[in-house]
């Protein structure tokens, strides 16, 4: 029997669904909307996902890829009760957020820096972030977003 | 962040920030099928047959819709109509659609669409727009009857005068790319036809009323019976209006013939085929100046490539007229500005509406005549720029509101420290690692459509029985934060918390048509008409009140002299009480312009905003990699209704502009677009891009009832060209054509 863990929940995956692309299995199976697609290919970032707490794109991935492991994507990012994890709180505060159609990405793909990282420079914060694409904010204030979250979770 | 900036307000961010917000594609609905388009080969032809029978033979295909099937009209257009949801007879260019095909998932409709066979006989394709205008050049719109879209003058003067007055001539052609919007999310919509007959939309577009009438159009419906609802989307840059709406439009068709819900959302190859461009240009200039550096003359010959259909290219080309000759005074003027139709990819609106191509051009050659004079590019521009009370090329006095222009330019030279930097710039010295440049660039940019459409908007304000309220505006949120300064706006006039106020989920069925939201003119008219609804209500609570006049502040309703008289809750269940509705229906039209099309004279815009942007960069000799260092840029904003969001808008306009210099074009070969995604189109990574610095100018307008004039697109004008300058003064070159590549 295969399994994986997504959002802290576990789900029995099926042996003919190995193949199956992540991306749409989450959008198209389990609802899961907030990871998007801007490409398709890999390059935008879009669709990134947490797997074991790495920034991948799911776009790339496929179920097969995922078992035994653990997922996070955009919807578990905030506490059960619904309280904002303090990147995101960041991210709104800093005005991050434009058309919001990269955000779960990067708010995901920052959340894995972090993790590894606690208090990353300006520099790393945007050498890391360079892996996912953003249209409309030129990244200055994802940047800022970024090192005050990691400000107020060391504190 | 820095402790004392504002914090930035979006009414949407709780959604963005945890994955609930609800795209297009986000949503579906039971018994949903898909469609996918079926595109040609090449980018003329006669089309002899479509056949669709071994597609209706794929697994889990429904139908497949050609022309045919289309009830209502096959050619749509905001300005001139000749843009077919469904290509009929011709393929015009390699983004038309042969045909839909709808199947029960999205994967079987894409396999489906490869199995219409196609019958093609190929026709000459003409992809050069100077090719189109020769005399033997067949014509791609024949019923247009040239392959001329448009041509805008202005005839300022006299030439010839100012050719005997001027001691140095200089001619010089330019030439501007082809960019795509690269907006993160590709278009999408699904349509549903609703039990009571309306055929309801939700689409990833920028222009809800004018989807809403493509897709009227399509299907031969009246307005009443099409409603657009807006959700949220992800980018839009000007980009999502035609061909967004067409997806719209065809998704419509899909489930007005099947009776079904159709979804239709683009795959990122798809949207880069058909979706419009920016217009590429050739700008021919000749220009004269005196010694003491002041121009005399403009000559300007501008080729735009408009594609195979108008779109809004003859407003594109309008702006590009009025602007030709930059942020500068000039005597005598002669300016012819064509748009004309080619086979290539259509050319439409994008965030800066044919002022990035002008600036590109005018503030090079500006440099270049001050050189040639032994001016430097500080003196050459202070001698020319427009100032308070000038005149411009169109005969319109700049009297009506502050002209910052020069403020902006020095506040942006001040704190880059430009006197001191440029003289350390390279022009190319061997001895030198690495070659280091800096440059600057200025505009003044017209607001608002001008004299390009009609100019008016309104608001409704719906106060609640419990004291909360309901605000609309005929305004589309495009990502650039539009519906929060909407609140804020209206916070602040009725003298309640933003967090009373909730914007309501917008539907063309709810608010009148408040025009496109393009030229950022979102803030100007749409806050000019929360203003305005919010005197109504002062007026209906004042007279529930029985008292002539009343002041809104802090929850209280107060006398005019600004003393309390009872809360706001107080008042507004007094209202209910009278049976008085506190709902307020405000408009605004913005002022009258004027224009006349055979001289190019006239007042073109109520408005104008003033702004200048510096960069700093480096140049490898060796590799010629060019590295950003440090940009800057000061806008005149009117008034800052939300600065954090307001520097947003500054930063993505100046990485946007850093591509335009740089890395972003869109070859076409045999009319279809070569890079076919994001990873051959190449926009602006974190990497790429420097610090930046935002510096807001606040002059209120006057004309503008909340004092605020709009941020979106001046932002994006200005990198280009100072990427341009900096990258002289680094290697010695002059880059006239884009993108830049270092030789
Ligand atoms: S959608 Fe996966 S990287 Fe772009
Ligand atoms: S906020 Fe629009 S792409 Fe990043």
């Amino acid at each position: 029997m295969m399994q994986t863990t997504i959002n802290n929940k576990l789900y029995i995956i099926d042996e003919t669904l190995l193949e199956q692309s992540l991306v749409y299995y989450l959008r198209e199976e389990l609802g899961l909307t907030g990871t998007k697609i801007g490409c398709d290919i890999g390059v935008c970032g879009s669709c990134t996902v947490l797997v074991d707490m790495q920034a991948l794109r799911s776009c790339k991935l496929k179920l097969k890829d995922i078992i035994d492991k653990s997922v996070i994507t955009i919807e578990g990012v905030a506490a059960e009760d619904g309280s904002l994890h303090p990147l995101q709180q960041a991210f709104i505060d800093c005005g991050a957020i434009q058309c919001g159609f990269c955000t779960p990405g990067m708010v995901l793909f920052a959340l894995a820096l972090l993790h590894k990282n606690p208090a990353p420079s300006r520099a790393e914060i945007r050498a890391a972030i360079n892996a996912n694409l953003c249209r409309c904010t030129g990244y200055q204030q994802i940047i800022d977003a970024v090192q005050q979250a990691a400000k107020a979770m060391t504190r | 962040m820095d402790k004392n900036m504002d914090k930035a307000f979006r009414n949407d961010a709780w959604a963005k920030v945890t994955g609930t917000a609800k795209y297009t594609d986000d949503y579906t609905l039971p018994g949903m099928l898909h469609a996918a388009p079926v595109y040609p080969n090449c980018a003329s032809a006669r089309i002899l047959k479509i056949d669709p029978s071994d597609a209706l033979k794929a697994e889990g295909v429904v139908a497949v819709f050609t022309a045919k099937d289309i009830p209502g009209s096959v050619k749509f257009g905001q300005i001139i109509k000749d843009y077919p949801t469904l290509a009929e007879e011709f393929v015009r260019t390699t983004g038309d659609v042969l045909a839909l095909v709808v199947a029960r998932s999205r994967a079987q409709a894409i396999a489906g669409s490869r199995e219409v066979r196609v019958e093609l006989e190929m026709r000459r394709a003409l992809l050069d727009p100077e090719e189109a205008l020769l005399p033997d050049a067949p014509l791609i719109n024949p019923e247009h009857g040239s392959n001329i879209c448009n041509l805008h003058h202005v005839r300022t003067g006299d030439i010839a005068e100012g050719e005997k007055h001027s001691d140095l001539i200089l001619e010089q052609t330019f030439t501007t790319s082809r960019i795509e919007h690269a907006y993160l999310e590709p278009e999408s919509a699904l349509c549903h036809l609703r039990p009571d007959g309306v055929m309801e939309v939700l689409g990833s577009m920028q222009h809800p009323f004018s989807t809403r009438r493509f897709v009227a159009s399509t299907l031969g419906l009246k307005l009443s019976e099409v409603e657009v609802k807006t959700v949220p989307m992800g980018g839009g840059f000007g980009g999502k209006d035609d061909t967004a709406a067409l997806v719209c439009a065809r998704a419509a068709l899909c489930a007005w013939l099947l009776k079904k819900p159709v979804k239709l959302t683009y795959t990122r190859e798809w949207s880069m085929r058909e979706s419009y461009k920016r217009h590429p240009y050739k700008l021919q200039y000749r220009a004269g100046f005196k010694k003491d550096g002041k121009i005399q003359f403009v000559k300007v010959r501008m080729l735009a490539d408009g594609g195979a259909y108008c779109s809004v290219s003859p407003w594109v080309t309008w702006r590009s007229t009025v602007q030709c000759c930059g942020a500068y005074e000039v005597p005598n003027v002669h300016a012819d500005v064509y748009a004309v139709y080619t086979n290539n990819p259509f050319s439409g609106a994008m965030r800066g509406f044919g002022s990035p191509q002008v600036n590109f051009a005018i503030e090079q050659l500006i440099e270049m005549a001050g050189e040639k004079l032994g001016l430097d590019e500080l003196q050459i521009r202070r001698v020319n720029m427009v100032k308070q009370g000038s005149t411009t090329i169109t005969g319109q006095v700049l009297d009506t509101h502050v002209v910052s222009l020069s403020q902006a330019m020095d506040t942006v030279l001040k704190e880059i420290d430009y006197e001191k930097k440029r003289k350390n710039c390279s022009f190319g010295n061997p001895m030198h690692e690495q070659w280091y440049g800096i440059g600057f660039a200025i505009s003044y940019r017209g607001m608002s459509l001008g004299a390009e459409g009609v100019d008016f908007n309104s608001a409704i304000i719906n106060v609640q029985p419990d004291g909360s309220v309901l605000i609309e505006t005929g305004v589309h949120e495009n990502g650039q934060g539009s519906e929060s300064a909407m609140i804020l706006i209206a916070s602040e006039e009725l003298g309640i918390p933003k967090e009373l106020i909730r914007y309501r989920m917008p539907s063309t069925s709810n608010i009148p048509d408040g025009g496109t939201t393009v030229a950022s003119r979102g803030t100007l008219l749409g806050g000019g008409a929360v203003v305005k609804a919010a005197e109504i209500l002062k007026s209906i609570l004042a007279s529930a009140l029985d008292l002539p006049e009343i002041s809104l502040k802090a929850g209280n309703v107060c006398t005019k002299e600004g003393k309390k008289l009872l809360t706001w809750n107080e008042a507004i269940r007094l209202c209910y009480s009278k049976q008085i509705y506190p709902y307020a229906f405000g408009t605004f039209q913005a002022p009258k312009v004027s224009w006349d099309e055979a001289t190019g004279q006239g007042n073109a815009y109520f408005t104008w905003v003033y702004a200048c942007q510096a960069v700093e960069l480096s140049v490898d000799p060796k590799t010629k990699k060019v590295t950003l260092i440090n940009m800057v840029a000061a806008h005149d904003v009117g008034k800052a209704i939300n600065p954090a969001l307001a520097k947003g808008q500054f930063y993505g306009g100046m990485a946007m502009g850093a591509g335009y210099a740089l890395w972003e074009d869109l070859p076409v070969e045999k009319g279809l677009v070569k890079p076919t995604n994001l990873h051959t189109y190449r926009i602006a990574r974190a990497k790429d891009l420097p610090e930046m610095k935002a510096i807001l100018i606040e002059h209120p307008d006057p004309n503008s009832p909340s004092g605020a004039k709009g941020i979106g697109e001046p932002t994006n004008e200005l990198m280009a060209p100072a990427i341009a300058n900096a990258i002289y003064r680094a290697t010695g070159v002059r880059y006239p054509n884009q993108p830049l590549r270092i030789k």
